[in-house]
């Protein structure tokens, strides 16, 4: 046990430390605890006079949000978008790994690492307006498309197409990203096992197939066990700046639902109950994935 | 043996194209619309513009830069850049420094640490946060952009990792000849960790120039807008914009440029910064994963 006296000397010797991180615990306290606190208001019939202390109502925001039919529609949007996401965000950047760990000219693998990593850094706001550009009725991809001979394709306006329009975008944005990190998982690999292999006969295809995607399955595990904690994230920058009330019914996500009715309508009782409800959600499965990380690719982020 | 090698070149053959193409779908786009934004409107609306720009003309850029409502938002933002990545830096380096240390070196490390990344596992959301950022009085003013993610948590345990894996004989040394604490964090560890620094630093700058989100629930008026919400309020209504700048000569408007190629400028415009660092991105960002999962 720590004796009175030991803590003392502690403090003596240490209370430098305990000064630096005063900022950082004053404003976590301020901007994330006291909102983490602010919850409440989600079983409040919020009063902006009294602010979160406002009078209890017990279960009733929840009840009122889950009776709506477009709220009940934005889960399944936001689960269909993320999960397409998750796996084409895996898959897509190991097929490029792996395309360009087979190219042995160190300028053009260096050139094609630049270029597709460059969406991954513009802003989805910006992003946005090209997709809007290029995918509108008009635009360069439809040009493209009746050069070729197929019909008018409505990207952002049609409700079957919109959410594989924000997955593919979203794919194509992050992959160059991905890319980079299975590259480096790639080039970890004791070059060794390549030159036994050939020795032993193995073709280029088996060496990729026995060797390589072996060697790359713990950091694909890693990968889609942490993107568990974002199943609920379907990408508000996105979709909130492409999506049109046409395509509702298919696009609509808990996050832009949440941004309409709690802070654009001020309704913000039911907001923080949509909020807190996907937060919960939400913490549930990051600590989740956090667990099988360790467990399953000895990951641990502490 | 022929055959193989013959195999083996059309494999290739398919792999560069491949890359190639996927290389082309992220830089085309971009090429596009800064060839749209130096056409004239009816050279776009005719659906002449490809990768050249058709009838040239820099009237789109002339219209983003009069009226000034560019350079104001551009502005705020490089405000807030400046004075939110410092606060950043600061408050990452406050923080990671002594959390680094061993709960045998700093009794309480590990209540601290936990306290900062409980934070990572659960939040209160987006409206409670937006209530605690009005009630205290930071809507409208720079601070609503910058104060609510002083810290950022994921950042500091990079850096903290960081600081774990450097030799500890320097500031053992430090202490012995009797420098404090904070005289040892600056003399001592700020020039071994210039490297990570300069990292984190560039991940909170292209953070906050790319944030646009905090920009439209603070900021009532939109004159404080910072540039990436002015750009963002652009997507919805460039035509509103057009017919109300003053100043201009309506008709002359209509004939050189559209809202097409007025956003494509203003869009670039925006881009401008983030492609200019973009080397620096690139380098850093591929170290900072590393970084990160250095402690493995």
């Amino acid at each position: 046990m720590v004796s009175r006296k030991n803590i003392k000397r502690h403090l003596k010797n240490e209370w430098a430390y305990h000064l630096m991180l005063l900022p950082g615990v004053i404003l976590v306290f301020i901007f994330s605890y006291i909102p983490l606190y602010g919850v409440v208001i989600a079983f409040q019939d919020y009063n902006p006079a009294l602010g979160f202390a406002s009078p209890w109502v017990g279960l009733k925001n929840f009840m009122f949000v889950f009776s709506q039919p477009d709220f009940v529609r934005t889960i399944w949007n936001t689960f269909f978008i993320t999960v397409f996401k998750i796996l084409g965000n895996i898959a897509v950047p190991v097929i490029f790994a792996l395309l360009l760990n087979e190219v042995k000219n160190v300028f053009f693998k260096r050139t094609m690492q630049t270029l597709i990593y460059i969406p991954n850094f513009i802003s989805w706001v910006i992003m946005a307006g090209i997709l809007m550009d290029i995918l509108a009725t008009d635009g360069a991809v439809n040009r493209c498309i009746s050069l070729l001979g197929g019909g008018t394709v409505n990207f952002l306006g049609n409700a079957k197409i919109y959410p594989w329009t924000m997955i593919i975008s979203d794919i194509w944005k992050g992959f160059g990203y991905g890319t980079i990190i299975y590259l480096a998982a790639l080039t970890a690999i004791d070059p060794t096992l390549y030159e036994a292999a050939s020795i032993d006969g193995a073709t280029r295809w088996q060496r990729v197939k026995m060797i390589t995607v072996p060697l790359l399955v713990p950091t694909i595990i890693l990968m889609l066990v942490l993107s568990l904690g974002n199943v609920l994230n379907a990408g508000f920058d996105q979709i909130y700046n492409t999506i049109s009330p046409i395509v509702y019914s298919s696009g609509d996500i808990i996050d832009t639902y949440v941004y309409r009715l709690g802070i654009q309508q001020a309704q913000f009782d039911v907001g923080a109950a949509v909020g807190l409800f996907k937060s919960a959600v939400s913490s549930v499965l990051v600590v989740l994935s956090y667990v099988l990380a360790d467990k399953l690719a000895g990951y641990r982020i502490l | 043996m022929k055959t193989k090698r013959k195999k083996m070149s059309i494999l290739n053959i398919m792999i560069y194209s491949i890359l190639i193409l996927a290389a082309l779908s992220c830089t085309l786009p971009f090429i596009h619309i800064l060839a749209l934004s130096f056409s004239s409107s009816s050279a776009v609306a005719s659906g002449k513009v490809a990768f050249w720009p058709v009838d040239f003309t820099t009237f789109s850029y002339e219209f983003a830069l009069k009226g000034g409502k560019f350079f104001r938002a551009m502005w705020i933002s490089v405000q807030r850049v400046a004075l939110g990545s410092l606060i950043n830096l600061v408050m990452c380096i406050l923080t990671a420094y002594p959390l680094s240390k061993s709960k045998e070196q700093f009794m309480g490390r590990d209540i601290y640490m936990l306290y900062f990344f409980i934070t990572c596992l659960v939040g209160g959301g987006l409206v409670p946060t937006y209530l605690v950022v009005a009630r205290l009085g930071l809507k409208d003013s720079l601070w609503a952009l910058i104060l609510p993610g002083a810290l950022p948590v994921a950042n500091m345990i990079i850096l903290m990792n960081f600081i774990r894996g450097l030799p500890r004989e320097l500031e053992e040394a430090a202490m012995i000849d009797g420098a404090g604490k904070f005289q040892t964090l600056v003399k001592i560890m700020l020039p071994l960790l210039k490297p990570s620094l300069a990292t984190i630093t560039l991940f909170h700058v292209v953070g906050h120039w790319n944030d646009w989100f905090s920009g439209m629930i603070y900021m009532n008026d939109m004159k404080k807008y910072p540039l990436y919400t002015y750009l963002q309020t652009l997507l919805v209504s460039f035509e509103e914009l057009m017919s109300k700048t003053d100043g201009l000569d309506y008709v002359k408007i209509m004939q050189l440029m559209n809202a097409r190629t007025g956003r494509a400028a203003q869009l670039f415009l925006g881009m401008i910064p983030v492609l200019m660092i973009y080397p620096f991105l690139q380098k850093y960002f591929t170290q900072g994963l590393t970084l990160g999962t250095a402690k493995g």
